[in-house]
Parts: C-alpha cells; sequence; structure tokens
C-alpha cells in the first residue's frame, strides 16, 4: 500500500466507490485517497442533493465500516453532539447505594476522616459508566474505526463549530472530569455543507475542501446508469441532455442529481421509451420543486426535448 | 521541489488565496503523498488542500496552469536556433571534447565558465535549472512593478555569469570567431528566455500588491470624481463591499443573554428530575428586526454618487428583509419593487430614466414623502437619507424632516460633500442635521462601507 503508484491508488478508490453504486470524479477520488493519506476531514460543499451525503455513505459501505451520522441544526450543542451524564441514572445509584455510602462513612471519626474516605471513593459517579455517548464521541470510541458523517455543518451555530475543532485536528476530546479521550482509530470525517452561512477559517483549515457541483453529462449518465439500471440507454441520453438544458434556465431551484435519479425512476415506472412533450410536462414536477420554476420551464420544454434529441445524434 | 512549491504558495496567495503556514504545511504533505508525476493530481491535491471556496479554486487552477507553464518558452526557443546537432544523449561530454578540439589554439577547454558551456552543449534541462536557481538568488517573487522588468532581468543574467561569458565571448572574438557566433546567438536565445521568465514572474507574483494597491486607491477616491474607466470597477468593488454585508449580516446570530435566570421555564424543565434544577434555562434578548427606509437624491447635482447609492441600496435590499427606498429629486417615487426585482444595472438605469438628473428640490420631495409614506416609519425604522441637502435656495422644509425624525428610530444622512462645503451657497445641512441622529460625510467606497455596516450593525 505504501509503494502503491498514487493514480492507481486513486483509481482504486474510484472503483471501490462505484461497486457501492457511487460514481465518483477523479476530484473526489483524489480527496478521499488524501483524506486517508494524510488523515484529514474531507468538508464537502455545492448544492442540494448531490451526493454529498452519498459519499460518506459509499464510503462506509466501501470500506466496510460503520458510519455515525450527525446531523446538525440550530441549537446543536455539547450535549447532543458529544456526551452528556446520565443524570437520572447518577441519582438512582446514590439514592441505592445510599446505606452502602452510610456504611462506608460510619467507621470515620471526625468529618475529616469522612471526607478523606469520600476521596479515596473517587469520582464513581463521574466514570465512564455515567457518560451517555453522542455521536462524536462514538465515533472516537469504534475499534475498528468508522466514517464520521458531520451532516449539514452550516446549520449549526458559529460556537458549534468551535467545538468541533479539538476533533478533527486531534481526533481526541477533552471531558473536564474524565480526561482527554484519544481515537483509538482516527475516524474518516465527512463534514458536508450547502454553504447556508460561510463557515469560519478554523474549520476550514482543519479539512480538505471539496465542491461537487453538477456532473458532467457523461458522469451524470453514468450515474443514472448505475443507480437505475433498468433504463435504455437513448432515453437515458436524452433526459441527461434534457437537465443539463434546464440547468442553463435561471431557476430558483435546479434540478440536482438526485432530482435525476427520480425522474429516472418515474420514467422507468411509466414506461417510456424516449422523451416527448406530454411526458415531461406530466413529470416536471418531480425534476422542479417551485410552482414558479415549473412555469418558467414548461414553454421552452419543446425546445429542450429538440436539443437534448439532437446533441443526442452526435454525442 | 520544495523551493518550486513554495514559490507556488506565494504566487497563489497573489491571486487571493489564502495560504497559511498550516495549509502550506497539508499541501506539502499531500504532494508527497500523490507525488510529482502525475500533474492532474498534483493539481486536485494542491486545490484540495489549499482552496477554501468555489472562487478560490477557480483563481488557484489557473494560477496552478500558469506556474507550471513556465518551462514551455524555454524549451522550444533553444530549438529555433539549434543548428549544431551534435545533441548526443551524453549532451555535456561531446561538445566540451569539441570546444576542446576547436579551441585547441592555446586555450584549454576547462577555460570556458559553466555557463559558456552549457550554452554550446544546449542542454535544456540545465539551462532551465540554472535560470531557476538564478531566479531565486534574484529574489525574482519579490518583483512587484512592470518597470521593474529590465532590473530583474539583468540580476538574474549576472547571477547566472553574464560577466565571466563576456569576458570569454571577447575573447573568442580574436581566437575563434565561429564559436563566438555560435555563442552570441546561444547568448541572445537565453536573454529573450530569461525575460519570458520574469514576464511569468511579474504575472504570477505582482499581481497581490497591484490588486490590493489599486483597490485601495479606488476604496478611498472620491465616488463624484471617478474617470470613466475606472467605473466598472467600482462597481464591481462596491459589489464585494455588499457581498461582505450580506455574509456578516444576513443571518442573524443567536445571541443568549447568560445571567438572567428564566425561573419559569426552568421549573418545567425540570420536572422531570422533581423540580432539581439540571438543566437551567435563560431569558433571551430580544432583538428588533431591522427596518430601513432609504431615501436616494438622485437630481443632477449628485448625479456621479446616485449610481453608488442606489447600488448599495440594491444591496442592502438583498441583506435586510425589511427596506423600503425611495428615490427623489423634485418628487419622491417609491423604488423598492425595482430594486428587489431587476438586477443593479438595469434597476439603476430604470430609476434614473423615471426620476433621475431633475433639478433637485428637497423641500417638495419631503412633502411628497410626508404625504404618501409616512405610514412606513415606525418607531423601529432607520432612515437613511443620501444626498448633498442642496435645495437650489428653495424652502428645505426641515419641519418635515423634524416629525421624520420623531417617528423613527433613527434618521442617518449621508453626505457625498466633505464637511467644509455643508452650509455654503445652497446647501441646507446644517439646518437638517438638527434633527439627524447620525450626519456622515460618505464620499468614498470605504465611507459607504463603513456607514451601511454600522447601521446595520445596531440591529445585530
Amino acid at each position: 500500500m505504501a509503494e502503491q503508484k498514487p493514480s492507481t491508488a486513486i483509481e482504486a478508490v474510484e472503483s471501490g466507490l462505484a461497486a457501492q453504486g457511487y460514481i465518483a470524479s477523479r476530484q473526489i477520488a483524489t480527496a478521499v485517497y488524501l483524506s486517508q493519506q494524510i488523515e484529514k476531514p474531507i468538508l464537502v460543499e455545492g448544492p442540494a442533493g448531490v451526493g454529498k451525503t452519498e459519499l460518506a455513505k459509499a464510503i462506509a459501505a466501501w470500506r466496510g465500516m460503520k458510519m455515525i451520522r450527525l446531523q446538525c441544526y440550530e441549537g446543536l450543542d455539547e450535549a447532543k453532539a458529544l456526551y452528556e451524564w446520565k443524570y437520572a441514572k447518577q441519582l438512582l445509584y446514590t439514592q441505592i447505594l445510599k446505606d452502602k455510602l452510610g456504611e462506608v462513612l460510619g467507621g470515620a471519626q471526625t468529618l475529616h476522616a469522612a471526607l478523606d474516605q469520600l476521596h479515596d471513593f473517587g469520582d464513581v459517579f463521574f466514570s465512564k459508566e455515567f457518560v451517555e455517548p453522542r455521536p462524536l464521541l462514538q465515533a472516537l470510541e469504534q475499534p475498528g474505526g468508522c466514517v464520521l458523517l458531520i451532516d449539514e455543518i452550516d446549520k449549526s451555530d458559529a460556537e458549534f463549530e468551535s467545538l468541533l475543532l479539538e476533533i478533527l485536528s486531534d481526533f481526541q476530546v477533552t471531558i473536564p472530569e474524565l480526561g482527554t479521550v484519544s481515537a483509538v482509530t482516527p475516524p474518516t470525517v465527512i463534514l458536508t455543507s450547502n454553504s447556508e452561512r460561510d463557515l469560519g477559517d478554523a474549520l476550514k483549515r482543519r479539512c480538505l475542501h471539496l465542491h461537487i457541483g453538477f456532473p458532467e453529462q457523461r458522469l451524470e449518465e453514468r450515474i443514472v446508469e448505475s443507480r437505475v439500471p433498468g433504463i435504455s440507454q437513448t432515453l437515458r441520453r436524452q433526459m441527461v441532455g434534457f437537465i443539463h438544458e434546464i440547468r442553463s434556465l435561471d431557476l430558483k431551484k435546479l434540478p440536482s442529481v438526485s432530482e435525476t435519479i427520480d425522474w429516472a425512476r418515474v420514467l422507468v415506472l411509466l414506461q417510456a421509451t424516449e422523451l416527448d412533450t406530454d411526458i415531461v410536462k406530466d413529470t416536471l414536477n418531480v425534476l422542479l420543486k417551485y410552482e414558479a420554476d415549473i412555469e418558467a420551464a414548461t414553454p421552452q420544454v419543446t425546445t429542450f426535448i429538440a436539443k437534448a434529441a439532437r446533441s443526442n445524434v452526435f454525442g | 521541489m520544495r523551493e518550486n512549491l513554495h514559490r507556488f504558495f506565494r504566487a497563489a496567495r497573489g491571486v487571493g488565496v489564502h495560504v497559511s503556514p498550516a495549509e502550506s504545511i497539508d499541501a506539502m504533505r499531500a504532494v508527497s503523498q500523490v507525488g510529482l508525476s502525475d500533474r492532474t493530481i498534483l493539481r486536485d491535491a494542491l486545490l484540495l488542500t489549499l482552496a477554501k471556496s468555489q472562487d478560490e479554486k477557480l483563481a488557484l487552477g489557473d494560477c496552478f496552469d500558469l506556474f507550471f507553464s513556465q518551462p514551455e518558452p524555454r524549451q522550444d526557443q533553444p530549438e529555433t536556433d539549434n543548428n549544431n546537432d551534435d545533441a548526443s544523449p551524453d549532451a555535456d561530454q561531446s561538445p566540451s571534447s569539441g570546444s576542446a578540439s576547436e579551441a585547441g589554439e592555446g586555450q584549454p577547454p576547462e577555460g570556458l565558465g559553466p555557463l559558456a558551456q552549457m550554452l554550446l552543449s544546449q542542454d535544456r534541462n540545465a539551462l532551465a535549472a540554472a535560470i531557476a536557481s538564478a531566479s531565486g538568488a534574484a529574489s525574482l517573487s519579490d518583483i512587484r512593478y512592470s518597470t521593474q522588468r529590465g532590473i530583474f532581468s539583468s540580476r538574474i543574467l549576472d547571477a547566472m555569469g553574464l560577466q565571466r561569458l563576456r569576458d570569454e565571448l571577447d575573447e573568442l572574438t580574436a581566437t575563434n570567431p565561429a564559436l563566438a557566433e555560435r555563442l552570441r546567438a546561444a547568448l541572445d536565445a537565453l536573454r529573450e528566455t530569461v525575460r519570458d521568465t520574469v514576464s511569468q514572474g511579474l504575472a504570477l507574483y505582482a499581481r497581490e500588491e497591484a490588486e490590493n494597491l489599486r483597490n485601495e486607491i479606488l476604496r478611498n477616491a472620491p465616488l463624484a470624481r471617478i474617470e470613466r474607466r475606472q467605473v466598472a470597477e467600482m462597481r464591481a468593488l462596491i459589489r464585494q463591499i455588499a457581498r461582505r454585508l450580506r455574509e456578516r449580516y444576513s443571518k442573524p446570530r443567536k445571541r443568549q443573554r447568560r445571567g438572567h435566570l428564566d425561573v419559569r421555564r426552568t421549573l418545567r424543565r425540570n420536572a422531570a428530575w422533581g423540580g432539581v434544577p439540571f438543566l437551567t434555562a435563560w431569558k433571551r434578548k430580544h432583538r428588533d428586526r431591522p427596518k430601513i427606509v432609504a431615501l436616494c437624491d438622485v437630481s443632477g447635482s449628485v448625479a456621479q454618487v446616485s449610481d453608488f447609492f442606489l447600488l448599495l441600496i440594491h444591496s442592502l435590499h438583498e441583506v435586510v428583509d425589511d427596506v423600503r427606498s425611495f428615490a427623489f429629486s423634485s418628487h419622491t417615487i417609491e423604488v423598492s419593487e425595482i430594486l428587489e426585482k431587476k438586477t443593479p444595472e438595469e434597476a439603476m438605469a430604470e430609476i434614473m430614466s423615471k426620476i433621475g438628473f431633475g433639478s433637485s428640490d428637497y423641500g417638495s420631495s419631503l412633502v411628497d414623502f410626508e404625504k404618501d409614506f409616512m405610514s412606513t416609519l415606525t418607531p423601529q425604522t432607520t432612515v437613511i437619507m443620501l444626498g448633498d441637502a442642496r435645495s437650489n435656495n428653495l424652502d428645505p422644509r426641515a419641519d418635515i424632516l423634524r416629525r421624520i425624525s420623531e417617528r423613527s428610530k433613527r434618521l442617518v444622512w449621508l453626505n457625498p460633500e466633505g464637511r467644509l462645503a455643508w452650509g455654503f451657497g445652497d446647501s441646507e445641512m446644517p439646518r437638517y442635521a438638527t434633527f439627524c441622529s447620525v450626519v456622515r460625510q460618505c464620499a468614498t467606497a470605504q465611507q459607504l462601507e463603513r456607514a451601511v455596516s454600522d447601521i446595520v450593525a445596531t440591529y445585530q
């Protein structure tokens, strides 16, 4: 592995992901390879539905590792992301152990002695037993390593980013009562972002920055091929061509890869053999998610179909 | 190679990609993993580690292509004047032996300096390496201005040993004219290559400085006196400012006010533990949503500046949800819709054609505003007036401005003229100023940015 040529290693990544049904571009494969080699998280940015989350799933499936997912949202905090003390359990145990505690402390003559004995207990109630690990801590504790997906990091608050910094750069977290917990095996960390807000420089600096845009026509055809095997080659070409035309419009939400795949499934279900105006108009709501977008696209449908068919001939 | 990468990092900084030492270390590690043999992989690796946004990726990609295209001119130039084809595999050996036989009369071949040997042997790789190391010695990456091209070329040539070569040329002209001729032709080619190298260096390293300097000058240039050719650049600059404002303020961050316990919520939250307060809830500070009413003078006297004012109001519309904007020269119309729906250029053209370039009459414009739009003002509204307050000696109706200021949270007046000019001629600024919460001079892009940023920040 160490002496493997990088280009072949990157190809291996590509084919490995392809086996899981994820067709990766060269850039994506390079990023995955590098993140593994220099142990850095990947920050994936791009429009919704281009397969950012899928990438993490594919990597996990390919390497046969567990995937731990942390969905970010506004107000997400330490207690939900990192760890939490099991308060109820602590309370319950102190209640149950009351008598025992009395026994132990019973022998003590002075208050000072009792305190000393209590110290000997150590921090029984603040030990690993009572820690409820949340996704981030779970990821560090996986003996075989795992893929940690921190999804939509841009949705979380800026403070949460700072919380992540220690994990991202050193793969460890510090719990005040327990000390520092380091990763058994450094997890592969993937962060995704829809660029809803600008992430902090400190976070960006710790990651490889990968931007996944809309794929090229050929690549998208391959993606459809792997995801929707039942579709004929001509229809595939036509529909991908059509979608590329649609993306040139000024729309509120451009159709992305996930919409392409959905549409392909719909077309297969409807047993279409090639695109025509009626079927496109009927199924346009699969592609476009806003009424205004559909209205804007409808008059162009016929021209786009013609264009897609023409490029098909030459392509 | 490390040297080369370092120079690439400098070039990357030049195109605006932020490369910190930590990032350069990462890039080095990445490069040591992927190796240098495959250029596309190298490119991908550098883009992944250095660039942190899509814009940066594009810039860095271009920079990469420029940087690593350097060897090309060197390769074909020696070819054009390559008359002697003794380019045998061991090119180092044959020419020296050749020159030994040719220059056999009284001059040992070792007498020729290394540069001459290299030139005569047409050893491209050695030449390229020599030029690269000489550019390093002459610190080519410090080049800043196009006027420095000459001096850097000669520094590089000096570092390569031009002096010695000249002496040898003089000697050879006497002893071995044919060889001298060859050497001279090769030297000319070398000069050309070095000049190309320097030009490339200029393109790579000087961009940062030049751009920063130009932007700095533009930011501080008075908007009213901008030359035609600078208008486009200025627009781009204002758009940059608008983008920065949007990034900073478009998504208000939640801020908790620690210190004030919300007793009711705390009790409710801890009901599960019998009211033992494990979790605390804190009172939240209530924040106003920004509400802005902008009034922009578009009359002839401020025509130069109103373009930029409108551009800025346009960006305000993107940052703040609740903006109403009005334009006036002798009477007032609402332009919110135009600014919201259209691109800045279209919107500006439309507004100017509707109402622009008139002679200004602040009094009647204020009357219009009071009559039709006074209801837009609430106690949370910030009113921004953009104009020079020159009312052609007509009644300024400062009383209306007083009422506007009383109805709103704040009244900010941005005036493109300097403080010195206020109150002279037909300027009514002193009279208006008494009713304004803030009066600012706003003549340059920088002042414009600061003013708007202050306004939006009060709502954060």
